[in-house]
């Protein structure tokens, strides 16, 4: 009882000394009699940095192997056993976190916000498939990366797409690109690893609509093959980039096409060019000035994207939660009597005052409204060149891999009858 | 005669396809190598602010406002935040606001009187008048509803962290992007966590 007592004197004590006391500390720390050993709280220790770089090892180690197996093996079977292996390993494993896909918003992110660096091994993965795809093709998307193996398992019957149907969904990518770049370097969120639909499935844990989103993309991948690869798959753009200049790449045939058509319907993703004898010289001529025409159209088509870029940053940056608090709270201040909006009476709690919130918010809208009006530039170069290129034909003899877009997972290497 | 000119002419084109086959390589070259500056270029920003240590996510105790978000909002379930007991700061009070509700009279441990919705804080009694208080992290769900008795009736000893040897360490935390007093944060990870009484927030 005597403590009982020692302790409201400390009390009182304390609260002279101090005058005024901090919510924190109450009550004293008592002084035990009974040799009572007071235990300290556990910290178990986060996955040791070392097993990173051992993942930079393991993802350097698959895109060796995929490229021996395209280059000297010409082994579909190899290619599709270490896209296994990178699915039980980057995917389940790893729980699809560590990702290239991921890491343009890590890099964007470190560009744009002074005070975030990304981790060195971060950087490694975005810039190792890149450097790959460069000089050997999309091996990364062949037999690495996590999502592109399980949507590949899944590819049973492949229909052929339309063509302009192809096209105008392969637009996706690059908005998606552009979005996700925007997100991140205005500091609001990292969409790509929010909206990724096979994680939940890697981790066997995800909010309801994830999981549903994901095994509506493997159902739909049954019959349009690997649609997130084509139609979503940010990371995808870049990689097409460099493919397209690639020092080496997968070939159909190792010695010499003979145009037997047999690897024609082989390539799921429809990314086989067939040679076309079917050009006249007359539509060679006509073709010449329709492409200085579609040329001369490409700033206008740039200059329309960025008005509706200007247009639509308003609506995008109701991503960001800052501004979005700041508009709700402009719009409706009767909510600041809500108890029930957390996050308004979060704000009002920390003391911030209304006018450094809306100073904040309108500093956000404005990196908004600069990137908004790249995006939409961005996204008209990349149509008026898509525009462009229907009428750009290279005289070709043989079937041969479109460098771009072949994910180089070597199906039609087993079609060819030729031997080498 | 004949066979001179057709010879000629095979040279011909042979020369023409070479040399188109040289302008479309140049070209290549030219885009790989423009292509890899801009890679390097890229990387080259980057890797000046990176960090050979890398990240990790963890809550800052002094900015969190007990909204229960995290119990709800972490990638895993149940949720990779668990409440710890910073003992250093802890009263060891009888009359625990963390683990008895506001309005039990009886200070009875029975379940109805426990604050905690899965029981997971067990109270074990140490010397006249003094109890201490253990979390078992299996049960905790990350509610927080201790974490806000504790700070509104005691010394707020009791606190919430992300575990390191559960949390998933995702790209951008998802509870992070809700989080109303913006307490989540990337920290170094060697040190992964912010206990009361270990670290005092740089004002």
């Amino acid at each position: 009882m005597r403590n009982k007592y020692l302790r409201i004197i400390l009390l009182l004590l304390s609260l002279i000394i101090t005058g005024e006391l901090t919510a924190q500390n109450r009550f004293p720390k008592p002084e035990f009699e009974s040799g009572y050993v007071q235990p300290s709280p556990t910290t178990p220790e986060p996955r040791a940095f070392a097993m990173e770089y051992f993942d930079v090892f393991i993802l350097i180690a698959v895109l060796l192997l995929i490229s021996y197996f395209i280059f000297r093996k010409r082994s579909r079977r190899g290619i599709l056993w270490t896209s296994v292996f990178s699915l039980i390993y980057f995917g389940f494993y790893r729980n699809g976190c560590i990702c290239s896909i991921g890491a343009i918003q890590n890099v964007t992110l470190t560009l744009a916000d002074p005070n975030y660096g990304m981790s060195v091994v971060a950087l490694l993965f975005f810039i190792l498939p890149l450097v790959f795809a460069l000089y050997t093709g999309r091996t990364f998307c062949a037999g690495a990366c996590p999502l592109g193996a399980i949507q590949d398992l899944v590819v049973h019957k492949p229909i052929k797409l339309p063509v302009a149907l192809q096209r105008g969904l392969g637009m996706i990518p690059y908005l998606y690109l552009g979005l996700a770049v925007l997100y991140a370097a205005t500091g609001t969120d990292f969409i790509i690893c929010r909206y990724d639909p096979f994680v939940g499935i890697f981790r066997m844990d995800a909010p309801f609509t994830m999981i549903v989103l994901g095994i509506g993309f493997l159902l739909v991948g049954i019959f349009v093959a690997r649609p997130y690869c084509r139609f979503f798959c940010p990371y995808g753009v870049l990689l097409n980039w460099m493919s397209s200049f690639s020092r080496w790449h997968l070939t159909i045939t190792p010695s010499e096409c003979v145009s037997c058509k047999l690897c024609e319907n082989s390539c799921p993703f429809d990314a086989i060019d067939i040679p076309d004898h079917s050009i006249q010289k007359k539509d060679v001529s006509k073709n010449v000035k329709r492409f200085l025409i579609f040329t001369l159209l490409i700033p206008i088509w740039m200059a329309l994207g960025a008005w509706v870029g200007h247009q639509s940053h308003v609506f995008l940056s109701k991503g960001n939660s800052q501004v979005y608090l700041a508009e709700l709270l402009i719009s409706h201040p009767e909510l600041k009597s809500d108890i029930d909006n957390l996050d308004i009476q979060a704000f009002l709690a920390s003391g911030k005052s209304m006018d450094v919130l809306v100073e904040e918010a309108s500093l956000i809208r404005n990196k908004f409204r600069i990137g908004s009006w790249i995006l939409g530039a961005f996204i008209g170069l990349v149509f008026g060149i898509k525009l462009l290129k229907q009428f750009v034909y290279r005289k070709k003899e043989d079937y041969e891999p479109n460098k771009g877009e072949c994910l180089s997972c070597g199906r039609c290497m087993d079609y060819c009858p030729v031997e080498s | 005669m004949d066979h001179a000119v057709c010879l000629r002419l095979r040279n011909k084109g042979d020369m023409k396809k070479k040399s188109n086959f040289n302008r479309r390589e140049f070209i290549q070259n030219g885009m790989r190598l423009t292509l890899l500056v801009a890679v390097g270029g890229v990387s080259g920003l980057s890797v000046i602010k990176a960090t050979g240590k890398g990240d990790v996510w963890q809550i800052d105790p002094y900015k969190c406002t007990q909204c229960g978000r995290c119990a709800t909002e972490c990638v895993m379930t149940p949720s990779a935040v668990k409440c710890i007991h910073a003992y250093d700061v802890c009263g060891y009070c009888d009359l625990c606001g963390g683990y008895l509700k506001p309005g039990s009279n009886a200070r009875s441990t029975a379940a109805e009187n426990q604050l905690c919705p899965t029981a997971a804080i067990t109270r074990k009694f140490i010397e006249e008048p003094y109890f201490e208080y253990v979390i078992d992290e299996d049960l905790c769900i990350g509610c927080a509803k201790c974490v806000k008795g504790c700070d509104s009736f005691g010394n707020s000893s009791l606190h919430l962290q992300i575990r390191h040897d559960l949390c998933l360490n995702c790209n951008q935390c998802s509870i992070a992007r809700v989080c109303p007093g913006d307490a989540i944060s990337r920290v170094p990870a060697d040190q992964p966590y912010m206990i009361k009484g270990q670290y005092n927030p740089q004002e």
